[in-house]
Formats: C-alpha cells, sequence, structure tokens
C-alpha cells in the first residue's frame, strides 16, 4: 500500500504532466513603493497606525527611558514587572531599580515556564521586552523571541512593554525581510505585533483585551 | 465538561440547500444582523483599498504568486516538509480527514491528553475534529471568540472569518448568561472578558494546542498564522506540543511571497492594514529556550483538493487565500448567510470548493445557487473566476453520470434527460429559420392558451404570456407600410 504522501504527490505530479512552472515575476517595486516614506515621517506613521489601535507611544531617549517607564508603572499602578534581565535593556532597568525602595516589583523570566507557569498566568500583570524594529507601513512592532526574552513574555502578562529604536522602523515588510535577512534563518518564532489584543467577533462591535495584552505601550527611543 | 458534552448539533444538510435557504429568508433576526455585517465588511475593505491602481495590480500579483505555487506544488511541498523536519517540526500527510483525524488522535494519545485547546482552523472543521475527539474522550474547545460561542450554542460558523457574525449580542448575553451561568449583560467588553476569564484557564491546562495555517512557506519552513485575538499565539505557543493542521494548498514558495498575500488577506478580509499578530512558527522550542511547545506537527491534508488540481481551470480554485471577501459581497450569502449552505465553506468559495470535498452528489444545488452578479470574481484578492468556475460546476453537473472520464466525484447529480431534451429542442428551434417562424406564428395567435403556472418561476414572478403579435411581423408589416 502507498502511503498518503506518495500518492498525493503522485496524483498532483500526474495532474502537471506537460506543463511548466510558472516563471517569478514578483514585482518588488509594486509592494514597497506605496509603502517607503521620508525618514520623518516614519516615526509619525508608526505612532498614528499605532494609536489607531489602542497602542499608547511614547517619544523618549536612551538614557531617558527607565524613568520614564517607571513613571509610567506607577501610574498604572502596576505592582510588578516581567523583565529579560540578560538583556541590556533589562539589564539597564534592572540598574535603574536597584537598591531603591517602594518601586514595583522586578521579576525576572530566567528559568524554563513549567517551573513557573501558575505565576505567569496569574500574578505577572506586565512585561517589558525588546524589538527587532518596526515597520511602518503597517504601524506593527518586530519581535524575534530569544532564550533570554521568551516568547510567552509578550504574550501572558495583561501590560506589554515594548522598546523600539527609532532608527530601526523601516518602511516596509519585504524591506525587513530583506535588510535582516530573514529567508537566511528564521527563528523559532518571529512576530509582527500592531496593537493589543482584540476581536470584533461579537456583533463587529470592537473590543480589546481578547486573550493577549489588553495595554501595549510603545517607547520609542528617539536617539538610538 | 458538562457545558460542552455534545448534544447533537442542529446540523443542516448540504442536500437541502433549497430548504435552508427558504428558512433563512424568513429569518427576520438573521436578515438584519448579516445585512448589517456585510455592508460594513464591504465598506472596510474598500476603505482598506482606496487605490485603484494599487489593488488592481496587487491582486494580479496575489494571482500569479498562488498560480506559481501551484504550478510547482508538489515540488513545493516537498521542500517544505525538508525545512520544516529540519527546523524540527514533524510533517504528517492525511488523504481524507480520517486518516488526519487518526494522526491527530495519534499524538494526543502519546501524550495521554484530555484537553485541547484549538485556534481558529477551517480545516479542522472540514475534519470535524472536535466531534472526533469528544468521541474519544478528550475535550477540543475553541479558543477563537466566535468560534468559542458557537461551540457553545452547538452550531456551525456561519462565516469562515466571523464565524458567530449571525448572532447579535444580546443572543450572546443569553448565551453566557444561560451556558456559563454569567450575570447577563449585553455588554460587549464585558461579554468579552468573560470569556477571556474563562479561556485563559483553559489554555493554561490544555495538553495540545490545534492551529490553522494561512501561508506554508517551503523556502524557510515556517507556518504563517494571521490573528486579531492572541488566541492562536496563545494555542501555538503555551501548550506543550502544537499541531497545525492545512490543506495542501496552502504552501507558497518563499518567504517574500507573503508579503503581497499577507496585505491582501487583511485588507480583504476586515479592512485591516494588518492584523494584530502576525505569527511565524519555524520550529518548536530548541534546547536552550524557556518556552515554546516540545513538539511541532503539520498534518496535510488533501480531502478532495488533489481533484481540482487535476484539472487546469478548476485549479484555480485552490488559489484561494480564505479571506471571506466573496461572501461579504455576495447577495445570496447575505441573506441567507452561512449556515444554510450546510457546507464548512460556504458563500461563493464554498459553493466552488465544497464539490471537491464533499462529490456533486452531497452539494447538487450549490453550483446553481448564485445569480451570476459577479461580485465575487470582482473582489476576490487572487482573482479566481468564481463565476466562471460555477459555470463550470454547471456543466459537469448535468453530464451523464456514468459519462467516461469524470472530473468530479458525483458529476451529473442535476442530469436529467426531460431537461436535455427540452434544451435539445430550444435549440432546434432557434436555429431553423422555418421552425422559428412557425412557432412564433402560433405562440402569438394562441396566447390565451398560455398556463398560468410555470412551476417555481411563478411562485414570485407573473406568468410570461406572448404578445399579440412578434416582433419580426410588427416590423414586416411597418416595412410594408413604407
Amino acid at each position: 500500500m502507498m502511503s498518503a504522501k506518495a500518492n498525493i504527490l503522485a496524483k498532483l505530479r500526474k495532474s502537471l504532466e506537460g506543463t511548466q512552472p510558472i516563471a517569478d515575476d514578483y514585482d518588488v517595486a509594486l509592494v514597497t513603493r506605496p509603502w517607503s516614506y521620508p525618514a520623518e515621517e516614519r516615526i509619525p506613521r508608526l505612532r498614528q497606525l499605532m494609536e489607531a489601535v489602542h497602542t499608547e507611544t511614547h517619544l523618549t531617549t536612551t538614557a531617558d527611558w527607565p524613568a520614564l517607564l517607571e513613571k509610567l508603572l506607577a501610574d498604572k499602578q502596576l505592582p510588578s514587572l516581567l523583565i529579560a534581565p540578560a538583556t541590556a535593556h533589562g539589564a539597564q532597568l534592572a540598574a535603574h531599580f536597584a537598591g531603591r525602595e517602594g518601586l514595583p516589583r522586578l521579576k525576572a523570566y530566567d528559568r524554563p515556564v513549567e517551573e513557573w507557569k501558575a505565576e505567569l498566568f496569574d500574578d505577572t500583570p506586565a512585561s517589558l521586552t525588546g524589538t527587532l524594529g518596526a515597520i511602518a507601513a503597517t504601524g506593527s512592532l518586530i519581535l524575534w523571541p530569544t532564550r533570554e526574552e521568551p516568547r510567552l513574555m509578550s504574550l501572558v502578562p495583561p501590560v506589554h512593554f515594548a522598546l523600539l529604536k527609532a532608527s530601526e522602523i523601516h518602511d516596509n515588510f519585504l524591506e525587513v525581510q530583506q535588510k535582516q535577512q530573514w529567508a537566511a534563518g528564521m527563528p523559532t518564532n518571529a512576530l509582527l505585533v500592531s496593537g493589543p489584543s482584540k476581536t470584533a467577533d461579537i456583533e463587529q462591535v470592537l473590543a480589546y483585551g481578547a486573550h493577549g495584552p489588553k495595554d501595549l505601550i510603545v517607547l520609542i527611543l528617539e536617539d538610538a | 465538561m458538562n457545558s460542552q458534552a455534545r448534544i447533537p448539533a442542529v446540523e443542516l444538510s448540504s442536500r437541502d440547500l433549497k430548504h435552508n435557504a427558504h428558512n433563512a429568508l424568513g429569518d427576520a433576526q438573521l436578515r438584519s444582523n448579516m445585512r448589517k455585517a456585510m455592508d460594513s465588511l464591504m465598506a472596510k475593505r474598500l476603505a482598506a483599498m482606496p487605490d485603484e491602481y494599487e489593488r488592481e495590480h496587487l491582486r494580479e500579483m496575489g494571482n500569479h504568486v498562488r498560480a506559481r505555487a501551484l504550478s510547482r506544488l508538489p515540488e513545493l511541498l516537498e521542500r517544505l516538509e525538508a525545512n520544516l523536519t529540519r527546523n524540527g517540526v514533524k510533517v504528517h500527510w492525511a488523504e481524507t480527514v480520517d486518516e488526519a483525524n487518526a494522526i491527530v488522535l495519534q499524538i494526543a494519545e502519546a501524550h495521554r491528553a484530555k484537553q485541547v485547546i484549538k485556534g481558529k482552523s477551517m480545516v479542522s472543521e472540514e475534519m470535524e475534529m472536535n466531534h472526533f475527539l469528544e468521541g474519544h474522550g478528550i475535550e477540543a474547545l475553541e479558543s477563537d471568540m466566535g468560534e468559542y460561542i458557537i461551540q457553545l450554542d452547538h452550531e456551525k460558523p456561519t462565516h469562515i472569518i466571523m464565524p458567530a457574525i449571525h448572532k447579535n449580542a444580546r443572543q450572546v448575553a443569553h448565551l453566557f448568561h444561560d451556558t456559563l451561568g454569567e450575570p447577563y449583560t449585553e455588554d460587549v467588553d464585558q461579554l468579552i472578558q468573560t470569556g477571556r476569564r474563562v479561556l485563559r484557564q483553559k489554555f493554561f491546562e490544555a495538553d495540545i494546542g490545534v492551529s490553522g495555517v494561512n501561508f506554508a512557506v517551503a523556502e524557510t519552513g515556517t507556518l504563517l498564522l494571521v490573528e486579531n485575538e492572541g488566541n492562536g499565539r496563545m494555542s501555538t505557543t503555551v501548550p506543550p506540543v502544537h499541531i497545525a493542521v492545512t490543506g495542501i494548498e496552502k504552501v507558497v514558495e518563499n518567504l517574500r511571497d507573503v508579503v503581497p498575500l499577507l496585505s491582501l488577506l487583511t485588507r480583504s478580509a476586515l479592512g485591516q492594514g494588518i492584523t494584530t499578530y502576525v505569527n511565524l512558527i519555524s520550529g518548536p522550542r530548541q534546547a536552550d529556550e524557556l518556552d515554546g511547545p516540545q513538539e511541532v506537527h503539520l498534518v496535510l491534508l488533501d480531502n478532495g483538493r488533489s481533484q481540482a488540481f487535476a484539472d487546469g481551470e478548476l485549479r484555480q480554485t485552490l488559489n484561494c487565500i480564505r479571506c471571506g471577501a466573496c461572501m461579504n459581497h455576495c447577495p445570496v450569502y447575505t441573506r441567507i448567510g452561512g449556515q444554510a449552505y450546510g457546507t464548512v465553506y460556504p458563500g461563493p468559495i464554498g459553493k466552488i470548493i465544497s464539490p471537491h470535498l464533499m462529490g456533486l452528489e452531497n452539494t447538487p444545488d450549490h453550483p446553481s445557487a448564485s445569480s451570476l452578479c459577479g461580485a465575487c470574481g470582482e473582489v476576490c484578492p487572487v482573482k479566481i473566476p468564481i463565476p466562471s468556475l460555477l459555470r463550470r460546476l454547471r456543466e459537469e453537473n448535468i453530464k451523464k453520470p456514468d459519462a467516461p472520464n469524470p472530473v468530479m466525484r458525483g458529476q451529473g447529480s442535476k442530469y436529467s434527460p426531460r431537461e436535455r431534451l427540452l434544451w435539445k429542442g430550444w435549440r432546434l428551434l432557434n436555429t431553423s429559420p422555418w421552425l422559428y417562424r412557425t412557432f412564433g406564428f402560433f405562440a402569438t395567435r394562441l396566447r390565451g392558451l398560455t398556463p398560468g403556472s410555470l412551476g417555481p418561476w411563478t411562485q414570485n414572478h407573473s406568468a410570461p404570456k406572448p404578445a399579440a403579435r412578434s416582433l419580426h411581423e410588427l416590423a414586416r408589416e411597418h416595412l410594408e407600410d413604407k
């Protein structure tokens, strides 16, 4: 008996007998030209698109963002923040918080999820991650989770803070794939995140905070 | 779990489309819910694609990308499998839904799984996976808000993108109150928060996450999923095992090919420039990673797709990227809703794909349930000529059932010797001037004998009656007078 794979492929091959593969006429201009922007328009466009879907964005700098984040945590009355201490930004925030009283507790994602899944789900109100940049065309953050900054950091906590370097805001998705050489090696999980989680499944009424974060707050580092 | 225990769902049969449609047309609530939703979806799509040049050229490009992938489908499927395998993903092949279900069950049993949480997947609907797994003592819970709502109500999706679009907030409020014991509220935010709370616990507990696939990239061995809610990411990231199920046609050649398709998909479906999440999965958790599934499986399902593939014209059916725009623009779908079709895929795309999945004998009226107004073909982001394919299926449907070299399973399900004879007579009448004139003479003189009832036509129309004199006669007299 032939396997399902062999049967399927045999049928498909037979159907293609005597035909030629269609040539690749990929139109690069069509998917880049309408989605290209002068440098000074990228940040405003990104902010406008992301804010239109309830993302909060702030302009700040490499030196100032920990203080801004401290203030935002206080404003939102968040008792703790999940960070990736092995990353540069995680270390910077830890240093900013070090030795000071009365600040939200910093928690590290430093062990396999199985060891603290309940705490992650039930007692982790907010997280901070970096990004690999953003896409101005669609208002999307690029996230490649790593060992240091795992996948669930940007998904399970109800509030997600994301750091974005202004110089890493690209025009469109194709440009990102090319500049960052995605096809040469994909991570186990890559993400485009364009706002807090949402749904319109009931009567097309838009509601935020479906299954992912209810709040997405982007800190844009203008000098980085 | 009691609230999920299956009572037999009210399932409408695909063989009763006319009857189902008749009932749906009389459901004022359904009519008003659907009309409102489709009007809004059409407006959103247009607002997201205001530039006609860009829109039309991108549709052309989407068509080329899909056609190119199909033109080398066997090779790309093998490449996809090789790259996914290299990345640590286990690839399975299934010719039928039974085989696909058996594969899923085998994985579930190997992990002693009791709970499965599902992201949105139309292929799993084809498989009736929930029902199958529950028969084996495994709870399968939908996590997309719309899918969750209809699962609670033991219904089938009415739309491939918005499964519960036929319900309004009041109906969902009653459902949550009656089945979950929640305080009654019609506030959509509160209803969604209820769903979030219930399902978050399920994500936490689930042994296996199941999802569909929007695009499978052969070049990199990547499964791309789009969604707004985050349930897709939850289903594919939290449970220790992830099983993706998809049709064999979903493969694209290169990663860059997803750029135009993604843009077409989200704008055509919901008028969104992009969905909240675009999730690209290329492998399970690596040895040094702290989360993500330990195992990722991909089940590639044929289920009649190779039949559509075998015919150069019908192959275009497989261009589909499942955006639902054809439904949103269809005057028939808007009026009868999705459930009347009795198929997993309703609307125009459902009418051209379901006969391959289920056979024409099970979808006898689907190719004809169209006014051929052409709206579906005009909005299709990958330019599937849906009206032409409907006409083609009508032809297949009236062939003699035992005609040689059948293209379709169940060909000739509407074959009628009487109808064929009538059309032959009609052709003769219209191609012979002598017969035509004779017929015209008697038809006008004996117009008093025209029957007042002409089957289904006169249910909604007045009966046709020939004029007292034919146009030919009048014209001839006019010229003679001069």
